[in-house]
């Protein structure tokens, strides 16, 4: 069974580009899939029929337990040739149904072999789990298919309400088999039926369960969304109404009747809401005037009358649900089918404007008749035979219950509905033969095309089909005998057969057949009438109000809660971290704190510093002088570092914030000088507040998870491990490049992310122009050239690049005879940090100030002939030795980022004691110059060229601007 | 463990002045507020690490206790990527005032949007689009006709 299942999945996704070679043509090709399916499954008949469970097992989760466990009864074998027959012909129908340059050919014909696909699976599954896989794969496809064309409003509509109520269903439903499965202890079929479910569970889980198969199979009140669907192309139609999609509700009511239908409701629901479609589907249809819509709802009412005997649960229900169920996908897939001829061929659909095709297509009549007499229930045909034997069943039910326990008003209530749903059915079924094709007073006649061999094989097989099951009823009721087995024998041994004798059901029969005739013949009084008993009151409507209301709440509560304000969703995000967190600090604080008031008395000077510029910062409306301030903050948390015993971090922190002033004051330049113009706002108490709060929450985090410490620190073995595998004595820094190097190789990826962000935020196109050296500059016309040698280097550039008055001599002087001075101290830094304080980072900092003083001594042509390299450059062989020198262990037989001790005799140094973790350090040293260099000439350089360049534009316009 | 309450003070200063500033409009003083914050941040892992103590260095006449070198590794590299948090935050709030005038954080255009729609009673635009329907109800039809 795995293979036809796989085959057709492989159709599908060779599909599309087959639609490109072949054209239409293809779906003859598809076609061979699924007929040589039902070739196969035709093969097994003998043993099915013989009790012989087909069955297959895969493994697919099996830590889960899942596994694509497929097996056939009777039950899946008819439902299987249905699926691949119908599937198969309605292909074949389809190479002539879709015109050659039909749009969206290409991804219909993958999705309708997928859906085919997706129903054999539905009906193969032996476990509940992977039946529901298939289930909502059969949902996806037939959205794709109703919304075949996406261009219509009506077609993505429909196919979205199908969607949205199957979906709705197919989710109660995997609630109601996580249930079963649970109860049960396995999700598999026969599990299931063997151990059902008790009590309260298998009645929430029979309500659930059902809940899945009555929005599948378009049953009231979920029964509008089938009607919608026909948006489909009709092939789909055909297909969807026939074997596929509303078929899986019925089958999983066949399926689970067995265990569920003596749980209380089972029978109560299937009854009623059954009987009810049946009416509401066959009142509906009287009304239609497209031909396709009127046999929608024919369907829906089939699908109710369906629902009824599968939902029984007697052994002679389940013989007929069977009958029935293989009748109407004989008899329904011939009208799809002839409905796609007339309305290609005649051009319409409307009965009102349909007249005479029955003469100029009198083959395509007849199977149209063949298969309106199976629905109406006339002999010699299936629809005859099955509906006797609905009707011997449901009698059964009513007389005595036949182990049912349902009570005879609901019987005979039953029974009565499904006689007046017959004379509906009747008479739909006269409306629809005399609307498409009968010749009409005063209707001028349609003009009509004969229609290919391939799109009336199709029908006639089905219609052929449907008048000779009606006389095989002998094999027939072997096979359906075996499918009923599961239930215990019933008042009557149930038998398909054109003569039984006059009774009951004979009887009935032929009443409701009168009554159809008649409703057709007084169709103007009937419509009248229908006229007059229209409700307001409608399924679909209550569907687009209940999806109306709840896309107007998704939009109040949108509306009310999602602001846009940024300050706004931080203070709620804060208030909430004061509030539930905070409660909690505030409960445990009253553990006992051991505290001192400072570790030494370095740290409360400090701190007020700190505190007081803090404040201060916060207060600022200047935004030099709020930078400033942070930098003082800054600099005392370095000073508090360095109290606490951290010179790493002070080095490093002081650097920074260095940094960040220089920075911050190179963009300051450009933006005005306050923060804003606008008034104080009272809204500033209430960030103060919230400040305030939070302020109070951080203190009592840091006091209670003070107090909570209790563990020995993991980092006390650190000094060990640095020694013994870093090889250095720096502890904080072989942290960094070894025992905790993933972080730092993390840490230098965000590092180039933000330098490349500030590059492309700055130069927005490229990074940076090409580095400009001071002898590229042409000289002045005024100016004598000085030499002729090219290379020859100018000490002080400045007088070549910078305006007089923007220059100072004695900085210049002093950078450039301290700069080499810089450079080596940061390559002091780099080799020492592994023993000392220092390291990577600290020493790119330094020689990223030490740029940074060239560029703001002698400007960016001193930057560029400091650093003649491209940033980028920098930070990618940064990282790419970080990364190297990370996987260079693997090539001696160690692990990612392992370091080796090597000591080295090097002449006149001496000895060389040389840890590889250093090669790693070398790349963090370049990521961090190669983003010093990215800042400087970005927020440096680049702007100092938009300064210059608006400069030139203001000189440009001013002339005529005062002229003017 | 013992808590430091100097520093406590300090973190959580830093923590208040920089979220009053971070729930301003103006994107360089919300900026400024990042740093601050950033600071208190680093002081509150400082603070966490134990009591002060000598350098994590290892000597080798042995000696004291040091202070905890973990979270000192772990501020480093918080210090530094604060730098390049910063920068980036700074190009923005400058290429905000480049093109709009000034750096102040914009409320978001969709919701207002949402707002519009909620206050005029409407749904949402997607569900205009797929839920109404240009064809008349599936009845009508007959209903006209009779």
């Amino acid at each position: 069974m795995l293979p036809i299942l796989a085959a057709h999945f492989l159709a599908a996704a060779v599909a599309p580009p087959l639609v490109g070679w072949f054209g239409r043509k293809v779906f003859l090709l598809l076609a061979v899939v699924p007929l040589a399916s039902l070739t196969w499954l035709a093969a097994q008949g003998p043993a099915v029929v013989d009790g012989d469970r087909v069955e297959q097992d895969v493994p697919w989760v099996p830590s889960l337990g899942l596994e694509v466990a497929l097996a056939m009864g009777p039950l899946q074998w008819v439902l299987a040739l249905l699926v691949t027959g119908v599937g198969g012909l309605v292909l074949v129908y389809c190479a002539w149904y879709f015109h050659a340059d039909e749009p969206g050919l290409t991804s219909f014909s993958g999705h309708f072999v997928a859906f085919a696909g997706a129903m054999l699976g539905l009906v193969l599954s032996a476990d509940l789990l992977l039946l529901y896989v298939f289930w909502e794969l059969t949902t996806v496809f037939s959205y794709l298919l109703i919304g075949h064309d996406p261009a219509r409003r009506g077609s993505r509509a429909a196919g979205m309400q199908a969607l949205v109520v199957t979906t709705l269903g197919g989710l109660a439903m995997l609630v109601g088999i996580l249930l079963v499965g649970d109860a049960a202890g396995s999700f598999r079929v026969e599990d299931v039926l063997a151990s059902p479910p008790t009590g309260g569970v298998a009645v929430t889980a029979a309500v659930l369960l059902l809940a899945g198969a009555v929005t599948k199979s378009a049953v009231v009140p979920f029964h509008f969304w089938l009607p919608g669907a026909m948006a489909a192309p009709t092939p789909v139609s055909a297909y969807l109404h026939a074997a596929a999609m509303v078929k899986a509700g019925i089958y999983l009511v066949a399926l689970l009747s067995p265990a569920f239908a003596d749980v209380a409701g089972w029978r109560e629901t299937t009854l009623v809401l059954g009987t009810a479609t049946m009416l509401v589907g066959g009142w509906r249809a009287l009304r239609q005037v497209d031909i396709k819509l009127l046999l929608a709802y024919g369907t829906v009412s089939q699908l109710g009358f369906l629902t009824v005997v599968a939902g029984t649960g007697t052994r002679a229900a389940a013989f007929a649900a069977l009958a029935l169920l293989l009748a109407h996908a004989l008899f329904k897939a011939t009208l799809f089918l002839v409905v796609g001829i007339v309305d290609h061929t005649a051009g319409t659909r409307d009965l009102r404007a349909l007249s005479g095709v029955g003469r100029k297509l009198p083959w395509v009549a007849v199977l149209a008749c063949v298969a309106g007499a199976s629905m109406a229930g006339l002999p010699p045909l299936l629809g005859f035979t099955a509906k006797e034997s609905v009707l011997a069943a449901l009698l059964d039910v009513a007389h005595t219950g036949d182990g049912t326990g349902v009570p005879a008003y609901l019987g005979w209530a039953v029974v009565a509905g499904v006689v007046a749903g017959s004379a509906l059915t009747a008479a739909y079924t006269l409306r629809f033969l005399w609307g498409a094709f009968a010749t009409k007073d005063g209707v001028e006649p349609s003009t009509v095309t004969p229609p290919g061999a391939a799109a009336v094989v199709p029908p006639a097989v089905f219609a052929a089909l449907s008048l000779l099951l009606g006389f095989t009823g002998g094999p027939l009721t072997t096979l359906l005998d075996r499918h009923a087995a599961s239930f215990p024998a019933g008042e009557h041994a149930p038998k398909l057969t054109l003569w039984h004798g006059v009774n009951t059901a004979l009887l009935l029969t032929l009443l409701s057949l009168a009554v159809g005739l008649l409703a057709f013949a007084a169709r103007a009084l009937v419509e009248q009438v229908q006229a007059r008993l229209t409700t307001p009151l409608s399924a679909e409507r209550s569907y687009h109000w209940a999806v109306r209301g709840l896309d107007r709440a998704a939009v109040e509560l949108t509306g009310r809660t999602q602001r846009g304000s940024v300050a706004i969703y931080l203070s709620v995000i804060l208030l909430v971290i004061v509030v539930v967190p905070g409660a909690a600090l505030v409960a445990a604080l009253q553990d006992p704190v051991r505290w001192v008031r400072w570790d030494n008395v370095g740290q409360p000077l400090v701190a007020v510093v700190v505190v007081v510029a803090a404040v201060l910062t916060a207060r600022a409306r200047r935004r030099l002088k709020a930078v400033v301030l942070v930098g003082v903050a800054g600099y005392g948390t370095a000073l508090l570092f360095l109290l606490q015993g951290a010179p790493d971090l002070a080095l490093t922190q002081l650097l920074v914030e260095t940094v960040t002033l220089v920075v911050f004051v190179l963009v300051l330049r450009r933006l005005p000088a306050y923060f804003t113009d606008r008034p104080l706002h009272w809204s500033r108490h209430v960030r103060a507040a919230i400040g305030l709060l939070a302020a109070v929450a951080v203190a009592s985090f840091m006091l209670v998870t003070g107090a909570a410490r209790t563990a020995v620190p993991v980092s006390d073995d650190f000094a060990t491990e640095a020694v013994e595998y870093g090889g250095g004595k720096n502890i904080v820094n072989v942290t960094l490049v070894d025992i905790r190097a993933w972080d730092t190789m993390g840490e230098l990826a965000v590092l180039v992310v933000a330098a490349t962000g500030v590059a492309s935020l700055i130069f927005i196109e490229t990074r940076g122009m090409a580095i400009r050296r001071v002898r590229e500059i042409p000289y002045p016309v005024s100016v004598r050239k000085q030499t002729t040698n090219k290379s020859r280097r100018v000490w002080l550039p400045a007088g070549r690049t910078l305006a007089p008055e923007r220059r100072s001599i004695i900085f210049e002087v002093v950078t450039r005879l301290l700069f080499h001075a810089i450079i080596v101290l940061s390559v002091f830094l780099l080799f020492s940090g592994h023993n000392n304080p220092g390291g990577g980072f600290a020493a790119g900092l330094v020689t990223g100030l030490a740029l940074l003083v060239r560029y703001l001594a002698g400007g960016r042509y001193e930057l560029d002939e400091a650093a003649p390299v491209d940033a980028g450059v920098l930070i990618g062989t940064g990282l790419g030795v970080a990364a190297l020198s990370g996987l260079a262990p693997l090539a001696f037989g160690g692990t990612v980022l392992q370091s080796a001790v090597v000591d080295l005799a090097v002449p006149l140094i001496g000895e060389l004691h040389l840890v590889t973790s250093l090669f790693f350090d070398v790349g963090v040293y370049l990521v961090v110059v190669g983003l010093m260099l990215d800042l400087l000439r970005s927020l440096g350089s680049g702007i100092d060229r938009q300064i210059l360049r608006e400069e030139r534009e203001s000189r440009a316009a001013a002339p005529t601007g005062g002229g003017a | 463990m013992t808590v430091n309450l100097t520093l406590v003070l300090v973190a959580a200063v830093m923590f208040g002045c920089g979220i009053y500033l971070l729930l301003e409009r103006s994107l360089s003083r919300v900026l400024v507020g990042v740093v601050l914050m950033g600071n208190g941040v680093n002081v509150l892992i400082l603070q966490s690490g134990g009591a002060a103590g000598p350098a994590p260095i290892v000597s080798d006449a042995g000696g004291a206790e040091t202070a905890d070198p973990l979270p000192q590794a772990l501020i480093l590299t918080a210090i530094v990527i604060t730098l390049g948090t910063t920068a980036f935050l700074l190009a923005m709030a400058y290429r905000s005032w480049q093109i709009d005038g000034h750096d102040d954080v914009q409320d978001d255009v969709e919701d207002a949007v949402i707002r519009r729609l909620a206050a005029a009673d409407e749904a949402s635009h997607g569900y205009e689009m797929d839920e109404h329907r240009e064809e008349p109800d599936a009845d009508e039809p007959v209903e006209r006709g009779a």
